[in-house]
């Protein structure tokens, strides 16, 4: 789950990471009060679930609570890569001297938290990281012992000359370490970790993902899920514990699995047709989930054609028939339906499909070039 | 031969009594697999199905059975620590069948596995299945066929498809192995492509791939150096949209997008033949073993 800046800064506050002030507005008016109280120059921010927020006019400097009020107005409402900004950060500017990257990220290679530090920070990061591999610097922590001071002592080392510099950022590394492991964290970032003319160090920009796995234990993460900044569909599929992703296509999937609901979406496209989404009922045998799915789907005014393709293990496919009629009695469903199922229970699911009037097919393949036939044939 | 499990694995099923534990314990029962023992803290004492032991420890069931083998279906939030019971009682082989445990529980567990000289399948992954011999996990047994094809896959039910695709083809498998798609993970694709290749029952090998991160590259480049086996892989995910992504150390790290097309490139350079659809398995698998 990926938290906002303005929820990233307050988890490292939380551990000392030192900051300028800022404050996070949902209004214009907001946003001018928050700048007036911190008073001179500010930098006003958007808030998604994304990159690339200044490339797409979402970060602003302002001088007065005045522009400050219309830099937010332009802001508040804007889409970002398909994401509405809702809320601004609004926070202090500052002169900077210099700007490093530090990035914490659970690695699967040395399956430990990884990090990454670089003395050249900033938005073009990527790029050194590409070009000038050797710029980057690593360390994987054994997390039964932690971030060891040395450890912290010796990245920070790579990052600046000044001695007091370095011991500023080895105490931020244990923080952001310490952050990162309270939290939960898949990802926490630091990027850019600048100095300022006066020689202090300082995050200006934070990003922290917690473990979706952490979440039933920890309500309290749980409780910074901001649904307003997801795509409202995906929001009702993750309610219905499905997952979901939406496509632009118009060949609806409903797949029980991940890997052969991408294999699904990948054989749509193989046969010249577009999927309208990724959807894994997961494998639990439950007809309401499918009912679920059916409903989400049917939301799509672009989907043409709903194509279900289940391979019964756990699944039981005659749970996923019992869960098909129950929709199409619950509510019309406009667009065909093209059923492929194998596995568990498949003569039971096969009779109560064509009891309610359905076909099953047995042949993946054969049911994927059916969906995308009628799929063409709807334009 | 088949790897991993076979007719000397004893198993025991930690977790036994709870719900997921106690309908794949009766499948793998009915299967033919050798349980010998299940644990639930509790319910040492009681009999599972009316004949298997129930222990309130691993220890004791490894003392009281000589279990070798253990899978676990224990809830997210207690499977770390019951991978860590199963390696101090000196379990070698460790299936953790649980999906949604949380990441940083696994990188403390796994340098203890690794200490006590385990090997961790999963997890979040399938379990594993030798047809005629063993099935330890929840892949349906009933589209299995023995034979000489061995199989690793990181998904689930894409692995029964293409199991499927085998079996109704003639195509028999020596192990089918699912190694989960958390990520971290006790075995690897290279684990497994290094066991399949030193077995002497298996002549082929399919291996299933996703999109993201970089483990079917790194298993490219083992193939290249080190599996003179016939391989046929797929990747799946080849038209999912590139993702919002958030931070920049994801790309850092990898150093790689971890699109379809890369791993695609990946395996042709290893020699390894690539499925185009889950179906293109039978005439490739025929095409080199011919």
């Amino acid at each position: 789950m990926n938290l906002h800046e303005y929820q990233a800064r307050e988890l490292l506050r939380a551990h000392g990471v030192p900051m300028f002030d800022g404050g996070v507005a949902a209004t214009p008016d907001e946003a001018a009060d928050i700048a007036r109280r911190l008073g001179g120059t500010v930098v006003v921010k958007a808030q998604v679930h994304s990159g690339g927020r200044g490339k797409a006019g979402g970060v602003k400097l302002a001088k007065t609570p005045d522009e400050t009020r219309d830099h937010a107005t332009r802001i508040l409402g804007m889409t970002i890569k398909g994401l509405v900004v809702h809320r601004v950060l609004v926070v202090q500017a500052a002169d900077i001297v210099t700007e490093s990257y530090v990035g914490l990220i659970m690695d699967r290679e040395s399956q430990r938290p990884l990090f990454m530090v670089s003395s050249a920070g900033g938005i073009d990061i990527e790029d050194v990281a590409a070009k000038t591999p050797e710029k980057i610097h690593r360390l994987a922590v054994d997390p039964r012992y932690g971030l060891q001071p040395h450890q912290a002592l010796g990245l920070a080392l790579k990052l600046y000359q000044s001695f007091d510099q370095v011991r500023a950022a080895a105490k931020i590394m244990e923080q952001l370490y310490a952050a990162f492991i309270a939290n939960g964290a898949s990802l926490a970032e630091i990027n850019p970790l600048a100095t300022t003319p006066d020689g202090k160090v300082l995050a200006l920009d934070a990003k922290i993902s917690v473990d979706d796995n952490e979440l039933d234990r920890r309500p309290d993460l749980a409780g910074l899920r901001d649904e307003t900044a997801e795509e409202p569909s995906e929001v009702a599929a993750r309610h219905a514990n499905l997952t979901f992703i939406k496509l632009d296509g118009n060949v609806g999937c409903v797949v029980n699995g991940a890997g052969l609901a991408m294999a699904t979406m990948d054989l749509v496209k193989f046969y010249g047709g577009e999927p309208a989404n990724f959807l894994d009922i997961g494998g639990s045998s439950n007809p309401e989930k499918v009912v679920n799915a059916l409903r989400i789907i049917t939301g799509d005014p672009a989907v043409k054609v709903i194509l279900f393709n289940i391979f019964g293990g756990i699944t039981r496919t005659d749970d996923v028939a019992n869960g098909i009629v129950t929709a199409t009695k619950q509510f019309k469903v406009e667009v065909p339906i093209v059923i492929r199922l194998t596995g568990t229970n498949e003569k039971e699911a096969v009779r109560i499909l064509e009891d309610a009037g359905m076909k099953a097919l047995n042949d993946m393949d054969d049911a994927v070039k059916q969906a995308v036939a009628l799929a063409k044939g709807a334009k | 031969m088949s790897i991993f499990v076979n007719a000397s694995t004893r198993l025991v099923v930690q977790g036994i009594t709870g719900r997921d534990g106690s309908f794949h314990s009766k499948q793998m029962l009915a299967y033919g697999t050798n349980v010998v023992a299940g644990v639930t803290p509790g319910k040492g004492g009681q009999r599972f199905d009316g004949k298997v032991p129930v222990f309130n420890t691993v220890a004791e069931a490894v003392k009281e059975t000589g279990a070798n083998t253990s899978v676990i279906y224990v809830p997210p939030f207690f499977a770390a620590a019951a991978v860590a019971e199963a390696a101090d009682a000196g379990i070698a082989f460790i299936v953790c069948i649980t999906e949604g445990i949380p990441v940083l529980d696994m990188t403390k567990v796994m340098p203890f596995v690794r200490e006590k000289g385990a090997r961790l399948l999963g997890p979040n992954c399938p379990g594993l299945i030798t047809p005629g011999v063993a099935k330890v996990g929840i892949i349906p047994g009933n589209i299995c066929a023995p034979g000489r094809v061995g199989l690793v896959s990181r998904s689930g039910t894409l692995t029964y498809e293409v199991v499927n695709q085998l079996t109704k083809n003639g195509i028999g498998q020596s192990t089918c192995v699912g190694i989960g798609g958390d990520p971290v993970i006790g075995t690897n694709f290279i684990d497994v492509l290094g066991a399949f290749q030193a077995d002497p029952d298996t002549d082929a090998i399919v291996m299933m791939g996703e999109i993201g991160g970089t483990d079917e590259q790194k298993a490219a480049q083992f193939i290249a150096q080190h599996v003179t086996k016939p391989v046929i892989g797929f990747i799946a995910g080849q038209t999912a949209p590139p993702g919002r992504r958030m931070g920049h150390a994801g790309a850092i790290v990898s150093g790689s997008s971890g699109t379809a097309a890369e791993k695609i490139e990946a395996f042709k350079a290893a020699g390894v033949s690539v499925m185009e659809r889950p179906a293109d398995v039978v005439q490739l698998i025929k095409n080199r073993l011919n």
